[in-house]
């Protein structure tokens, strides 16, 4: 059993067939990559998985729990955490408090009226917060305001909020898209770090084969909605079917 | 001191010096003088001051926050005045219980507002408070009479029963509303030479109040609570996927605002006993809305800024007459004279909306922070210039040390 478990997932938008018995399986403390051609259902299927759409039909589990008709909170709570394709951050806030947030989300749970403690004060969420800013080497930059910050530190913090929450899954969108090289090689380093350091599952959804292949330990092909293999990276490489899938039928 | 950091002591002491010392402060002109109208130190204008100052730093909490645009918080405070007067006519004319149940009313009232409005955000938020804004105005003027007692407003008469006070003075007039006896309308007048310093007993309890607010409001803005609101305002996507649940902080935001509004509603009916619907009707939201931007939105001062510069044009701007004005520039010839007044007087006496709104208009252009905004680069100005002028005259004192 592997701590994501997807069943026979179908979803449609009006005719349009966006996904169809898909079925995955996510193994814990791995790194699970979702390829695929433009328009073959990545980011729908991520929706499905963190509340933000509800497949037509199949199932989804995680940690032996629906997910389905979950609020993105409630998901987020039970341990899944997301990157998102532009990095999602608090952009009016310090960076610091950017990280801030997410302890407090982990700590307080989806809801806490304390209006008078004081942030200042929560000593034990703040060391936590900078630790992990030390971590993802942002700590000198905990008083910035965070919106005016390159994308690369962007993508960064983003990571660095979701990780401090400790998450037993943690979603990536296409965390490299639209990143000069340079940055993609940084971000991919940063990702291998975070593998090595922490026990932690990942599913990633990339467009980038660079990124797929450094990475990934599985690897699930999707092409219009439904999956075509699912294998390690050395049999991704040479299979037809991912060839044809990517390249175009032959004819 | 009171667990805030010695940057908002800082402010606050500043603020309770102010409010305090407001009877002097406001009042620089000796009486009978050319300037004294534009005194604003009496009792009157000054507990206006204060309790639209509460007013305003309530809505901060919701609209500088979270960015939530509410239109029609006025409604709170009519219902809070309204029960305020219900409390001096049933059960007696103390402050204290009355100011209570507008807090509470005014809760609860939010509450249900809230609750609906909440299930928009941007522009439909504010066209849904908004409307729930104008229908509580229109039921307060017409259906709910029995409880409003409509177009003429709810005013204490000499047959409310009183139960726990009495129901008329011993002379036959109705009774004043007071804390504990101390009559609210009580005023200690200082002569000082040419100047007339008032001390009203409803200003210092307003003030007081408005401190106690401006302080709860300085604790919630440094809470985790107040980071989790600034949080909706800058990305609530975000705030949902990172496990937190955005719509009970902004109801949470939306009822604390609602509340200060009763708060200012109710001190309003303590200073002056009577309630109508105008309160309620939608100029009087936009005021506030004027006031927290005017001031700068999201700030803990702007707010309070903003609250008493529009009410002083209100009150002082608005008694400049033509007569005022001739008397202003009597020493030039009659042909200027006609002139300057001519083009002096649209934008005083009846016509202060224009000044007000040329302001509004430029501090929103060129100080999109409001009056804060300009405090704060003036001060940059300030020490910028000075810091210049400390380089120069060490390089003055070098060239010279060398020669």
């Amino acid at each position: 059993m592997g701590i994501l478990e997807v069943k026979g997932v179908g979803k449609n938008f009006g005719g349009l067939k966006a996904l169809s018995d898909v079925n995955l399986s996510v193994q814990e403390n791995t790194v699970h990559a979702i390829i695929g051609p433009n328009g073959a259902g990545k980011s729908t299927l991520l929706n499905c998985l963190v509340g933000k759409l509800i497949p037509d039909t199949g199932s989804v589990m995680f940690n032996n729990q629906s997910v389905l008709g979950r609020k993105p909170h409630e998901i987020n709570q039970m341990g899944i955490s997301r990157v998102f394709q532009t990095p999602e951050i608090f952009g009016d806030l310090t960076v610091l408090e950017n990280v801030l947030i997410p302890c407090f989300a982990k700590r307080d749970g989806a809801f806490r009226l304390h209006a008078f403690e004081g942030v200042r004060r929560e000593k034990e969420l703040m060391d936590k917060a900078m630790q992990m800013l030390e971590d993802v080497n942002m700590a000198d930059k905990r008083h910035m305001h965070s919106a005016s910050m390159s994308r690369g530190d962007k993508r960064r913090l983003e990571m660095a909020m979701c990780l401090v929450q400790e998450p037993k899954l943690l979603l990536l969108d296409e965390p490299t898209a639209g990143m000069a090289r340079a940055d993609t090689n940084n971000t991919i380093d940063l990702l291998k770090e975070i593998k090595e350091k922490r026990d932690i599952t990942m599913a990633i959804i990339e467009h980038d084969m660079h990124v797929v292949f450094s990475l990934a330990e599985r690897i699930t092909v999707l092409a219009q909605g439904t999956p075509l293999v699912e294998d390690t990276p050395e049999n991704i490489k040479g299979h037809p079917k991912v060839r044809e899938a990517y390249l175009g039928e032959a004819h | 001191m009171f667990g805030l950091d010695s940057k908002d002591s800082k402010l606050l002491l500043i603020v309770a010096v102010l409010a305090l010392a407001a009877p002097f402060i406001l009042n620089p002109f000796p009486a009978g003088s050319e300037l004294a109208q534009f005194n604003a130190g009496y009792p009157d204008l000054m507990q206006r001051f204060v309790i639209f100052g509460i007013f305003a730093i309530g809505f901060n909490i919701l609209f500088g926050l979270t960015g939530y645009l509410s239109f029609g918080h006025a409604a709170f405070l009519g219902v809070g005045s309204y029960s305020a007067v219900w409390m001096f006519k049933l059960l007696s004319m103390n402050v204290i219980p009355a100011i209570i149940l507008s807090v509470i009313v005014a809760g609860l009232f939010s509450l249900l507002i809230g609750y609906v409005s909440l299930r928009r955000s941007g522009i439909y938020f504010s066209i849904l408070t908004l409307a729930f804004a104008q229908m509580s105005f229109n039921l307060a003027y017409s259906v709910l009479t029995p409880i409003t007692n409509g177009e003429t407003g709810l005013q204490l008469t000499l047959d409310d029963p009183r139960v726990l006070g009495q129901t008329a003075t011993a002379d036959g007039s109705i009774p004043v509303t007071n804390l504990f006896g101390l009559e609210m309308r009580s005023t200690y007048e200082l002569v000082l030479g040419a100047w007339n310093f008032q001390f009203n007993a409803g200003y210092y309890l307003s003030a007081v109040i408005m401190l106690a607010s401006f302080y709860m409001a300085i604790r919630i803005f440094r809470s985790p609570f107040g980071l989790m609101l600034r949080a909706v305002k800058t990305n609530q996507t975000r705030l949902n996927y990172t496990g937190m649940n955005s719509r009970p902080y902004t109801l949470a935001a939306f009822v604390v605002s609602g509340m200060y509004a009763g708060l200012a509603g109710g001190l309003m009916a303590s200073m002056d006993p009577l309630a109508g619907a105008e309160r309620m009707q939608w100029t009087a939201s936009g005021e506030v809305v004027l006031m927290t931007i005017l001031g700068g939105a999201g700030t803990l001062l702007g707010p309070v800024l903003g609250a008493g510069f529009i009410k002083y044009f209100e009150n002082i701007f608005s008694k400049i007459n033509d007569n005022v004005l001739h008397g202003w520039f009597a020493f030039l010839p009659d042909g200027m004279e006609d002139l300057l007044v001519t083009i002096v007087h649209p934008f005083v006496g009846k016509g202060w909306h224009l000044t007000l709104g040329l302001l509004f208009m430029m501090v929103v252009i060129f100080l999109p922070g409001g009056l804060i905004e300009g405090g704060q680069r003036l001060g940059k100005l300030l020490r910028r210039k000075s810091a210049k002028q400390d380089d120069e005259d060490a390089n003055k004192s070098a060239s010279t040390a060398a020669e």
